[in-house]
């Protein structure tokens, strides 16, 4: 990228007022496979590709497993993200046994943040090279976080990163502002949607993704494949027949509703009626 | 001029009894609900038991407020475990874990008297019974707290195999029914409840097989 004189460590500013060193860790972020987040009221859905670095292997785990009103999907360095999560386990369980109750969403990344940042004022450390999309339920609701190598950490309605996460964001944008009151069923498929426009025309299918989704009465949990396969197979059903009629209070996406993406007919969700089981 | 004795001691002694057996497919884990101190009686309806695993149940009588840090401590390294081992601990490693964070306050112990119910990797019943230092041993039936010495000579009479000495080697699990597993406890603490002064209020019993975790309860004697 910008090959300069102020880039050799982290604890070097540039004239201009930046840490190139932290720059380039959020480059790593955008560098990993896509990882994405969506909330609404009452529910959080993760969901992220898996990349095998070769044919012969196995994909990275993307998505972890914090407590159960706490989930995390990652993206850039696995390993640091293992490490964290780590790190965000013990927070949890030591929250418990201290106060006898679930630590607030809030508090975990903003300790989460503070660890992050003092790899950027540290000569003998490097930023950590993760990004974080923290999804979790605690009494003010469910929220999604993103915590970057930085040391910064935002709250979202729904957000993407990694490497062509902005196809995802694109359609996340145009479907945001439903979100808030979508039901679970929609979230999950708005997030099969939002991951499918990271393929690039690659075909969707159960083997190439993970979702996992939490929510009030939900303890946190990664969807088996079988039901990953079965909603992809309704969406993909339903989004080749001419629009399907309306069953969320927002206006049926009708024929006006012209998609630039490759996909065929980005409609609104299918009907609930049929839809299989998803609890496991 | 005699040395000073402290006046202050960390521990107290909540009393209570704890009993489990372990048959071909199930086990039976039981407590008395009492809770006292000295010669009064703080509540009639305290449980000591505690489900740690799927397939693991504690039952801990002494000292309440260590068997309750005890209880913490063992549900904390329980939920690490499935952290980094996506699954649940087995009966046996429950119980080797149990045994080492006693012997971790080797030199000021958790003041708890505990049995170890569950199913062991086969699906057969297993107890483990505990000093408060650590010590354990995998059993066919086990009884501990004050009322220990009234019930466990009647389960010998009424469980223990033959000598260890005698070739072939005898299972420790009874050869009993669940439901008669199940009588056989009440018989224990009902007796217990009539000489021990610990002992009493109710019982709660809890049984783990196949099919999952099912609780019960008797009334017993309340003076």
């Amino acid at each position: 990228m910008f090959r300069n004189q102020y880039d050799t460590d982290v604890t070097t500013w540039s004239p201009a007022g930046r840490l190139f060193q932290v720059e380039y860790a959020m480059e790593a972020v955008k560098q990993g496979s896509a990882a994405i987040g969506l909330r609404s009221k009452t529910h959080v859905v993760l969901a992220s590709v898996n990349k095998a670095s070769s044919e012969l292997s196995s994909y990275q785990k993307k998505i972890f497993k914090v407590d159960d009103h706490i989930g995390v999907a990652i993206a850039g360095l696995t390993a640091d993200g293992r490490v964290l999560s780590r790190y965000m386990r013990n927070e949890c369980i030591n929250y418990s046994y201290t106060y006898e109750s679930p630590l607030p969403v809030g508090r975990l990344v903003v300790q989460l943040a503070d660890k992050a940042q003092v790899c950027t004022q540290r000569s003998w450390k490097r930023p950590y090279g993760v990004g974080l999309l923290v999804g979790g339920l605690d009494e003010s609701g469910a929220h999604l976080y993103y915590n970057c190598p930085s040391g910064n950490y935002f709250e979202y309605q729904a957000f993407a990163i990694g490497s062509r996460s902005q196809a995802a964001k694109t359609y996340l944008e145009r479907k945001f502002e439903g979100f808030m009151d979508s039901s679970r069923e929609n979230l999950i498929k708005d997030a099969l949607f939002a991951l499918r426009e990271t393929l690039q025309g690659e075909k969707l299918t159960s083997a190439i993704c993970t979702i996992a989704v939490l929510g009030v009465g939900e303890a946190f949990h990664i969807l088996d494949q079988e039901t990953v396969q079965g909603l992809i197979n309704e969406f993909e059903v339903v989004g080749e027949e001419p629009p399907a009629p309306a069953d969320e209070p927002a206006a049926p996406d009708q024929a006006g509703d012209a998609e630039p993406s490759p996909a065929p007919a980005d409609q609104g969700p299918p009907a609930d009626q049929g839809i299989a089981p998803m609890d496991i | 001029m005699t040395k000073q004795q402290a006046n202050w001691s960390p521990y107290d002694n909540n009393g209570g009894t704890c009993v489990a057996i372990a048959g071909a497919d199930y086990c039976v884990i039981a407590a008395d609900t009492r809770m006292s101190t000295g010669y009064n009686i703080l509540t009639r309806d305290y449980s000591k038991i505690i489900q740690l695993a799927d397939k693991s149940v504690m039952a801990s009588s002494g000292f309440q407020a260590d068997v309750r840090a005890l209880q913490k401590v063992l549900a904390a390294r329980h939920l690490i475990y499935q952290h980094q081992h996506n699954k649940q601990m087995s009966c046996p490693a429950m119980a080797q874990l149990l045994s080492n964070t006693l012997y971790y306050k080797r030199f000021f112990p958790y003041y708890a008297f505990n049995v170890l119910g569950g199913l062991d990797s086969e699906g057969k019943g297993c107890v483990f019974t505990y000093d408060a230092v650590g010590s354990y041993e995998r059993v066919g039936y086990s009884s501990q707290g004050s009322g220990s010495t009234l019930i466990t000579p009647f389960l010998d009479n009424q469980l223990k195999s033959p000598s260890p000495l005698l070739l072939p080697a005898k299972d420790a699990v009874t050869p009993l029914s669940e439901s008669e597993a199940i009588d056989l406890v009440k018989t224990c603490f009902a007796s217990a409840t009539e000489r021990d002064i610990y002992t009493g209020d109710k019982l709660e019993i809890v049984i783990l097989n196949a099919s999952g975790l099912r609780r019960e309860y008797m009334e017993l004697r309340k003076d």
